[in-house]
């Protein structure tokens, strides 16, 4: 199967960068797979888990925040605000942040920061799915 | 004359812990300052890579009219003023934050028509004492700040430009040249210009959901990006100053060191020439 070079960049680092079959993550407007000799295409992306497979079965998951996606010719670059593979998640921390956050939404005070929380909820929620 | 031995012996004493201390600190600075610039240079990827899609999109659609690439009349200016949490860097801080009210006197009458978003406790402390109408801080930021430490001040400063509470933003951070030389820069930053496209090829994205809404999108974290380079420069300025100002402190003490081991030597030499002249004297009166 024919490969693509696929790039993930934060402002700190590189996270990721080497060749994979298949990239698959959760555009603003859905899902998307993208293979290699994709059109050109930009756009945002959620906050959500990002896969991609490398070779067969082998598959890297990451938790992607604050990011989106350009696909050029047999290169996909992911560019994110955060962009953490499973080794660096706390889980812990994840956890305790998605139960405040659920809790945030679940009191229904209009002085709480309603988008904020909903946020950090999915922050938690991405990375909680990674490590899984 | 033995009272005055003493003293000069305590004085290069002290200056010589003294010594030790600059000595330590320009090497931590100099440590600092390398990795300093190792995040500068892991950062500039993303950074070109926001800026090439940017200057696709702007090329593409002729008259991309989203505000924040657009001048409108100001009415009120916000500035981001960098500075740095700790002192001991030489005119690191006195020169940028001179710099600053500079500018804001030369075009401002009142206070109602700035804002000040600054980083850094120095800064912080200053206009603080001089009521400067400060709208946001951020101190207490780590030696080698990461993205998310200054990401709030950053959005809130665009974000309210976006909701034309300010209708200019300028960036203050003093610009690195090499570790001896730093120069104070005041730059515009919002309405951004846009980036000129340097590959003439341009490519035919498309966009998901429109050209329109990738670009509001991206220009927030564009902006965010420059403040977070900004800072990752003024960093290592900030290192490079400190530097350069330790080296001079220590290279002083040294030239103090000698100047009181000669005063010592003298003293200690007059004092023997004393007692032997009051030997030989007493051996005289003896004969």
């Amino acid at each position: 199967m024919s490969k693509m070079t696929v790039e993930v960049v934060t402002p700190e680092r590189v996270v990721y960068s080497g060749q994979a079959e298949m990239v698959i993550a959760r555009g603003v407007q859905g899902d998307l797979g993208i293979l290699p000799n994709h059109m050109p295409m930009v756009t945002p992306l959620k906050t959500a888990p990002v896969q991609i497979k490398v070779e067969g079965d082998q598959t890297m998951r990451m938790a992607v925040s604050g990011g989106f996606m350009e696909v050029r010719g047999d290169k996909v670059t992911i560019l994110a605000e955060t962009a953490e593979l499973p080794g660096d998640i706390d889980v812990e921390r994840a956890k305790a942040a998605k139960e405040r956050a659920e809790k945030r939404l679940a009191e229904k005070y209009p002085e709480i920061d309603f988008q904020r929380a909903e946020r950090a909820l999915q922050r938690a929620l991405a990375r909680l799915d990674v490590t899984k | 004359m033995a009272k005055g031995i003493r003293e000069v012996r305590s004085k290069i004493k002290s200056t010589k812990n003294m010594r030790q201390i600059t000595k330590a600190m320009k090497m931590v600075a100099a440590a600092k300052l390398r990795r300093n610039q190792e995040k500068a240079e892991a950062a500039r990827p993303y950074a070109d890579k926001i800026q090439e899609v940017i200057a696709s999109i702007a090329s593409g659609t002729s008259g991309s009219k989203h505000p924040m690439l657009q001048s409108r009349p100001v009415k009120k200016t916000g500035y981001i003023v960098i500075t740095s949490d700790r002192g001991l860097a030489g005119g690191y801080n006195a020169n940028m934050l001179r710099a600053v009210i500079n500018k804001i006197a030369e075009k401002h009458k009142s206070k109602d028509e700035y804002g000040i978003f600054v980083i850094g406790r120095k800064g912080s402390d200053f206009f603080r004492k001089r009521n400067y109408p400060v709208l946001e801080e951020a101190t207490g930021l780590p030696a080698s700040p990461s993205f998310a430490d200054i990401k709030k001040i950053a959005s809130s400063a665009v974000a309210m430009f976006a909701n034309e509470q300010i209708d200019e933003l300028y960036l203050c951070y003093n610009k690195f040249h090499s570790a001896i030389s730093q120069t104070p820069t005041v730059k515009q930053l919002l309405p951004l210009e846009a980036p000129e496209s340097n590959n003439n090829r341009a490519m035919n994205y498309e966009y998901e959901p429109s050209s329109e809404e990738v670009l509001a999108n991206l220009l927030p974290k564009y902006a965010e990006t420059l403040v977070y380079s900004a800072l990752l420069e003024a960093k290592a300025s900030e290192e490079g100053s400190r530097m350069t100002a330790m080296g001079n402190a220590t290279d002083n003490a040294t030239d103090m060191i000698n100047r009181y081991t000669l005063q010592y030597n003298r003293a200690r030499q007059a004092a023997i020439t004393q007692e032997i002249s009051e030997i030989v004297a007493g051996a005289n009166a003896q004969a």
